[in-house]
């Protein structure tokens, strides 16, 4: 029988891949992924929890999913922003590298 | 959904998402993710969220990754070379991550709620997409309006960033 913490642990793991992609990676199109792996994560928990908390009328709590579909809205406008800023970046420096853009660096 | 089932598209979800970190090529990453992402998809399916699935799979699977494998064409990436690994950072981060795995397992493993299955809906014929247009636009109206605006104000923002000299 599938429980509220097998979701759950998927979902925390997903979490935790998206982190250490965040840290552990150093192009930053790769890091922007590990982000979207993040919110997904989030996304998976509250859709769990909208389906384990019924409603009064037995049906899921419907709140959690209109959460989850304004995160993916602000998600994708997110991409589009991030990724523009990327290719203005590589249009200067011409890199995608974290490490070779230092200049903010103290 | 029965378990089994459940445990598969798990596992391919969190395989190929760790295929996204580990890949060394920008595009492998990238159709990785859309991998990952259907097998969230179909995860949410299990938990009766019809609706939240399918945009899963349009936005994510579609809209995002073109977008993700439209930049990384455009920029003409290329598998990184290998470069010198400062083992001192990367030490620190996968500890850092390890010791965040381990406290969100421990924070589940220690409710009560967890433990219990999920409790059968009322009737199996819902209509998801009607709940849940009915909730957005009923009581969440001025976020769905605010949420206009920003999509608005993030392309009028790519157009201008996208500008040949920024100024």
């Amino acid at each position: 029988m599938i429980t509220l913490g097998d979701y759950l642990i998927v979902s925390g793991i997903l979490f935790v891949i998206g982190f250490a992609g965040v840290l552990l990676r150093r192009n930053i199109i790769i890091i922007f992924m590990a982000l979207e792996l993040m919110l997904n994560a989030a996304n998976l928990s509250l859709v769990a929890f909208s389906r384990f908390r019924l409603g009064p009328d037995g049906l899921p709590n419907y709140n959690a999913q209109v959460l989850v579909f304004f995160i993916i809205t602000v998600a994708a406008a997110e991409v589009a922003v991030g990724l523009a800023i990327i290719v203005a970046l590589f249009r200067v420096r011409r890199t995608t590298h974290v490490e070779d853009i230092n200049t903010l660096k103290f | 959904m029965s378990s089994l089932l459940f445990w598969t598209f798990a596992i391919v979800m969190i395989g190929f998402g760790g295929a996204v970190i580990i890949n060394r090529n920008p595009i492998a990453s990238a159709l990785s993710l859309v991998v990952s992402f259907l097998g969230l998809s179909v995860l949410f399916v299990s938990l009766n969220a019809f609706f939240i699935g399918v945009i899963q799979v349009l936005v994510y699977a579609g809209a995002v990754m073109v977008l993700f494998l439209f930049i990384i064409m455009l920029l003409d990436l290329r598998a990184e070379k290998i470069r010198k690994i400062n083992w001192l950072t990367f030490g620190g981060g996968v500890i850092v991550s390890l010791c965040l795995l381990v406290q969100i397992l421990a924070v589940i493993g220690s409710t009560k709620m967890a433990k219990q299955p999920f409790p059968p809906l009322a009737s199996p014929r819902m209509d998801d997409v009607r709940s849940v247009g009915l909730l957005l636009f009923e009581n969440y109206n001025l976020p769905f309006q605010i949420i206009a605006v920003l999509v608005l104000v993030a392309t009028i923002g790519v157009i201008v960033l996208s500008k040949r000299e920024l100024r």
